[in-house]
């Protein structure tokens, strides 16, 4: 184990796991079902600890979490994507699950300082990454207009997936394997789903991709904004 | 969207291992694998559960609230049936 903490690393996973739980939070209250909700918020309450840990690797997890500015954050571009319809929101989280459980598992193997994280959460994980697989199949596999609107998510969200797999400073991950077996876990499920695997780019000019370089897209503003308004108005508040 | 077709299915959860699924509540799901997940979020999230059991609630035959007399008070004049008459030793907790 290395004394120095790799700071980056834990800012890239930290801020990953912050802004998605902070989009699943949005379904609070609008989910389309109760069940669901709870299912959804369940996910965000696991990524928020997630957050907390590896935020407070890096420093205080208030101060980074909600005084930064928008190009501080280095969290991927896909987990700050609007929640859209259900079908978004579920392939998003099929993505991201699919990924975060395969980076999780390697890094629960290593001796890094992220393998205690690593082990506790690559079972949350997994969780969520069977609540995504079970909507995709249901969704894709149920009726024409589920079909399409799952079909229609996977492919607006597909060109957001290359980034994932940019290694990121002081993670010691073998990205190329992680990427290869991530296609094929994604690809399985929507298979069995009857969807198709989208074709498009997923790096190059017409992919996105540098969230983990600060760069972020439109809606991140505004979501920062919501989630960072009460902190700044009524600094060191408790409740 | 609605969601008012879904059925309604009853949730039993075993809370250690050696002691019965006892009934939890119940709740709406499209089918038996979501109804399970459902459950798991609903009603294990302290770390209540080993086991879930879910079922659908059409399937439960119950007995009906005027039939309770016939059903229920004969039994209820004869203390032989309990077994009150044994001291408990102490330590024995699900008895």
């Amino acid at each position: 184990m290395t004394a120095t903490v790799p700071t980056t690393a834990a800012l890239a996973l930290g801020d990953d796991a912050l802004v998605l739980s902070h989009r699943l939070a949005e379904w609070t209250g609008h989910a389309p079902v109760l069940e669901e909700e709870v299912a959804l918020v369940n996910i965000a309450l696991d990524l928020l600890g997630q957050a907390r840990f590896l935020l407070s690797m890096a420093g205080d997890e208030d101060e980074l979490a909600y005084l930064r500015e928008e190009r501080a954050f280095t969290n991927l571009q896909l987990v700050e994507q609007p929640n859209g319809d259900f079908a978004h929101t579920i392939a998003r989280q099929l993505y991201f699950s699919a990924y975060q459980h395969l980076l999780y598992g390697q890094l629960a193997d290593g001796d890094g300082p992220f393998a205690p994280l690593a082990i506790k959460a690559v079972h949350e994980v997994a969780y969520h990454r069977d609540h995504a697989e079970q909507w995709t199949l249901r969704l894709g596999d149920g009726t024409d207009v589920s079909h399409e609107r799952m079909q229609r998510a996977c492919e607006a969200l597909w060109r957001f997936t290359g980034e994932m797999f940019q290694p990121v400073e002081g993670l010691d991950v073998d990205w190329a394997a992680l990427e290869a077996t991530w296609l094929d876990t994604v690809g399985d499920v929507l298979r069995r789903a009857t969807l198709t695997l989208p074709e498009g780019p997923r790096r190059g000019a017409w992919s996105a991709g540098a969230g983990r370089q600060g760069l972020h897209t439109e809606p991140f503003g505004r979501m920062l904004a919501e989630m960072q308004h009460l902190h700044r108005s009524h600094p060191g508040a408790s409740w | 969207m609605t969601h008012t077709d879904w059925p309604l299915w009853e949730v039993f959860v075993r809370s250690r291992r050696g002691l019965s699924h006892t009934h939890a509540g119940s709740l709406h799901a499209p089918d038996a694998e979501m109804a399970l997940r459902n459950a798991r979020d609903l009603y294990t999230r302290r770390g209540e559960g080993v086991s879930i059991w879910v079922v659908p609630s059409a399937a439960i035959t119950a007995s009906s609230p005027d039939e309770k007399d016939p059903f229920f008070e004969p039994s209820a004049d004869k203390p032989y049936r309990h077994p009150t008459f044994y001291e408990i030793p102490e330590g024995v907790k699900h008895l």
